[in-house]
C-alpha cells in the first residue's frame, strides 16, 4: 500500500524482489546501490547471515524523481530465498505495491524457480492480494551462463499467462520492452492470455537491473494514476 | 478498534495532532526523540531532537522488528505483543503499537526512568488511537481520503522513466 506523505511531499512505494535462493535478488539491490547518486538513495541494509545469505531482508530506499511536486521514493526489499524462511518472507510481502520475481536461468534451478513462484502466489493469496492484478514483472537472471535455460522455456514455465481479469483488456497489447511480442494475446483456440513483462538480466554485471526497476516502478505509479 | 480502512492518509491536520500529542509525551518523560512509523515500515513523522541516523532505515527495521515479534507472540499463544523494550547501556527504546496501524518509538537515555515511559506512553497511545479512529471514520465516509494526485499523470510517469 503506497503512502502519500503530504507534509514531506513524498509518494512512498514498496517493491519486493522475490525468487529462489542464490538467484540474484540481493545482487540487484547492490548494483542499484552502487550506481545511483548517493543523494538519491539511503543506506543499503542487509539482515544477513555471516556467509552473506539473506536472513530476513535487504532494504534500499531510492528516489526516482518528482511528479506533480511529489518526490517518488521507492523502498526496495528482497526476501530470503531459502525455502525454510517462509515466515520472514511473508512478513516482507505485507503492504507490497510491486513485485519483481528474480528467476535463476540455470537448468538445475528450474524446480526452485517454480517452487518459489508457487510460494509467492500462496503468500500473496493469504494476504488477500491477487498477483494477477498488481504490478508484477519477472527478471530472468544469469542469462550469460552457457547452459542457461532457453528464454521460451522459462517463459512457458514461469510466465504462461492467465485469462485477462478485466474483459476490456482482451485485446492484442504489444510488449513495450520486446518488439514483436505481445503482453496480451489470443491463442489459436480463441482464448485470451495475459502475461507480465519480463527482463533478461545479468545482475552481477548490472545488465537488465535498471530496466527491471524502471519496468516495475512505472507499473506501480501507473497503478496509482 | 476496527482494523480501519484499506486506504487512508494523513493530512496536515492529522500530522499536527500527532506531533502535538507526542511532543507532550516527550516533555513529560524527558525522552529525547520519537518516531511514528506505519506498520509497513514507512516513516510518518519524527518528533523531538534531530536524529543522528537515517530515520527511513530506522523505520523499516522497527516495523520488521515489530512484525517478527508479532509472529513470536502468536507462537506462544498471544495475539500480539503491544510493546517492546530494547535496553542499551546509555540509549534505550520503547516501542508501542497504535491501533495495529502505527508504531510509536520513544528514544531515551539513562536519565529517563523506564517506568515513567511505560506509564506515560499509555495515554499518548490512547490519544493517537482515537485520532486514528476519526481518520478511519473519515476514510469510510468519503470512500477514500487519498485524493488522487497522480490522476491523468501517465505521460509524466513515462517522462520520469525516460533515462
Amino acid at each position: 500500500m503506497s503512502m502519500i506523505n503530504y507534509a514531506a511531499r513524498e509518494i512512498n512505494c514498496k517493491i519486493v524482489y522475490y525468487g529462489p535462493g542464490l538467484g540474484g535478488k540481493t545482487t540487484n539491490l547492490e548494483h542499484i546501490y552502487g550506481k545511483v547518486k548517493p543523494d538519491t538513495r539511503g543506506k543499503l541494509i542487509s539482515l544477513a547471515t555471516e556467509n552473506e545469505r539473506t536472513l530476513f531482508f535487504d532494504f534500499l530506499p531510492v528516489d526516482l524523481g518528482t511528479i506533480r511536486g511529489f518526490n517518488t521514493r521507492f523502498h526496495l526489499y528482497t526476501v530470503p530465498g531459502q525455502v525454510y524462511y517462509n515466515a520472514s518472507r511473508k512478513l516482507i510481502l505485507k503492504n507490497v505495491d510491486g513485485i519483481v520475481f528474480v528467476a535463476d536461468s540455470q537448468p538445475e534451478r528450474m524446480e526452485a524457480n517454480l517452487e518459489s513462484m508457487q510460494n509467492l502466489y500462496d503468500n500473496m493469496a493469504e494476504y488477500g492480494y491477487d498477483l494477477t492484478r498488481m504490478p508484477f514483472v519477472i527478471q530472468y537472471n544469469k542469462r550469460d551462463l552457457p547452459n542457461a535455460t532457453p528464454l521460451g522455456e522459462m517463459q512457458a514455465a514461469l510466465n504462461p499467462g492467465w485469462e485477462p481479469a478485466d474483459p476490456s483488456k482482451a485485446r492484442v497489447t504489444p510488449d513495450p520492452f520486446h518488439a514483436g511480442e505481445n503482453l496480451v494475446d489470443q491463442l489459436s483456440g480463441g482464448d485470451w492470455v495475459e502475461r507480465v513483462s519480463y527482463f533478461e538480466g545479468i545482475a552481477i554485471s548490472g545488465n537488465g537491473v535498471f530496466d527491471t526497476l524502471k519496468g516495475v516502478s512505472k507499473l506501480v505509479l501507473k497503478a496509482l494514476a | 478498534m476496527q482494523p480501519g480502512a484499506a486506504h487512508w492518509s494523513f493530512d496536515e491536520e492529522d500530522l499536527a495532532a500527532i506531533t502535538h500529542a507526542v511532543s507532550r509525551f516527550l516533555a513529560e518523560t524527558g525522552a529525547h526523540s520519537a518516531l511514528v512509523v506505519d506498520r509497513s515500515g514507512q516513516l510518518v513523522a519524527t518528533i523531538g531532537q534531530p536524529l543522528p541516523f537515517d530515520p527511513t532505515v530506522f523505520a523499516t527495521l522497527t516495523a520488521a522488528d515489530f512484525s517478527a515479534n508479532d509472529q513470536l507472540a502468536r507462537l506462544v499463544g498471544e495475539t500480539d505483543f503491544t510493546t517492546l523494550f530494547h535496553q542499551g547501556e546509555k540509549e534505550s527504546m520503547y516501542v508501542a503499537d497504535v491501533a495495529r496501524r502505527l508504531i510509536l518509538v520513544a528514544l531515551f537515555d539513562n536519565r529517563t526512568p523506564i517506568g515513567l515511559v511505560r506509564l506515560k506512553i499509555k495515554s499518548v497511545v490512547a490519544e493517537l488511537t482515537s485520532h486514528l479512529d476519526r481518520a478511519f471514520a473519515r476514510a469510510r465516509e468519503s470512500g477514500t481520503t487519498q485524493p488522487n494526485i497522480l490522476a491523468g499523470a501517465a505521460d509524466e510517469i513515462d517522462e520520469l522513466f525516460n533515462w
